[in-house]
């Protein structure tokens, strides 16, 4: 009984500290946000980065801050993933070139 | 005193001349010519059995049982409709009394194979979905959506009345204009998107495959048949649209219709495409 009980108790307090709050949202979203601004400027953004950050907020607004925070480091890693991008074509474009 | 001058005045030189120099030597390589005549030759080579007037009818040229479908549909074409309403907003003054044919040379007839050009005072591209837009707003209207009917039919007009006539693209002896055009080319083969795709790799690397139920059209002459009715789009699409959907469909945020990317694109498009007839406006699936 003693054994199940701690268990339990374990077990919930895994789950408490794995839940997202608000600040962890917050966190993600703006290192996202980040991203995604630097990615304008290097004029390349993707739409699912956009579409990803639009679900984070949406979710964040419902109150599901592990959904948001889920979806917020999606964006994120789109984000950085269209920056290796752009800064990877700047010179592996001729290699398509018609010479 | 005139030691420190000179000293003051070499190193202001070096200055300017180490500003000056990357732009110098990216464009001292380029060579628009060349360019052309191997993009040319490419498809020449790939498709050998296509007249080089045939690659500006895009998917038609490569695909036998399309090309007698469009030729029936050519009975009636569906960008009649377009044109119509072109050549009457042409012709239909503005409320200050004047129309667009007061905007361009010819009055704006036969002039389509002209455009884009590069302006020496602006220092940019003009393209002639712009050119007509600057035109409205010169004379006290509303610019119109580069990518709506509208400017689809205004363009659509003006592109029939250079039916026919060679694409004739010219890039002044202005680095700048080099360097739009070479910017031009760098968007064209610079993967962009989720998906990874540059422009090339459809219109270069694929012309005549399959990209789901749609046959890929050449990149060379693409733009002689522009404004096109797409039946995917239900109406009438502009260089614009055409611009804005294909950076969709490999998921990357389009830029803004008529941003510089997107006029030097236009440029370098064109150019590569000199001496072939403008066949606009087109009719695709």
């Amino acid at each position: 009984m003693r054994v199940f009980l701690a268990i339990t108790l374990l077990i919930l307090g895994a789950s408490s500290a794995l839940a997202a709050s608000e600040a962890d949202f917050k966190a993600a979203y703006a290192s996202a946000e980040a991203a995604e601004k630097e990615a304008g400027t290097l004029r390349n953004q993707w739409l699912p980065t956009e579409t990803a950050l639009a679900a984070a907020k949406k979710a964040a607004a419902s109150g599901d801050f592990d959904a948001a925070t889920a979806q917020a480091k999606e964006a994120e890693a789109l984000a950085k993933a269209s920056i290796f991008q752009a800064t990877s074509e700047k010179e592996r474009w001729k290699d398509m070139e018609i010479h | 005193m005139k030691a420190r001058f000179a000293i003051g005045l070499v190193l202001a030189a070096l200055t300017a001349l180490s500003m000056s120099a990357p732009l110098t030597r990216a464009t001292e390589t380029v060579d628009p010519v060349a360019d052309a005549k191997a993009f040319r030759d490419y498809f020449v080579k790939k498709f050998p059995k296509v007249k080089l007037e045939d690659f500006v009818n895009g998917p038609y040229s490569m695909n036998e049982d399309m090309r007698k479908q469009w030729e029936e549909k050519e009975e009636f074409p569906p960008y009649e409709f377009a044109l119509d309403a072109g050549k009457e907003m042409f012709a239909k003054p503005f409320k200050n009394g004047k129309t667009y044919a007061d905007c361009f040379p010819n009055g704006g007839i036969g002039i389509r194979q002209n455009y884009p050009y590069f302006d020496e005072k602006e220092g940019k591209v003009v393209t002639l979905e712009l050119a007509l837009n600057r035109c409205r707003e010169a004379n006290g209207e509303a610019p119109v959506s580069y990518v709506k009917d509208d400017m689809a039919s205004l363009t659509a007009y003006m592109a029939f009345t250079s039916r026919g006539k060679p694409m004739d693209i010219k890039i002044p002896n202005d680095r700048r204009a080099l360097e739009a055009y070479e910017n031009g080319k760098r968007y064209f083969y610079t993967r962009r998107g989720q998906l990874n795709f540059a422009c090339a790799n459809c219109h270069v690397q694929s012309p005549g495959e399959r990209l789901r139920a749609e046959i890929l059209a050449p990149a060379l002459g693409i733009l002689n048949a522009m404004p096109i009715y797409r039946s995917e789009w239900a109406g009438m699409g502009t260089i614009s649209r055409r611009f804005v959907t294909c950076n969709s469909q490999t998921r990357a945020v389009p830029l803004e219709p008529q941003s510089d990317e997107y006029r030097d694109l236009e440029y370098y498009l064109s150019y590569v495409s000199n001496g072939l007839p403008i066949s606009g406006p087109g009719a695709r699936p």
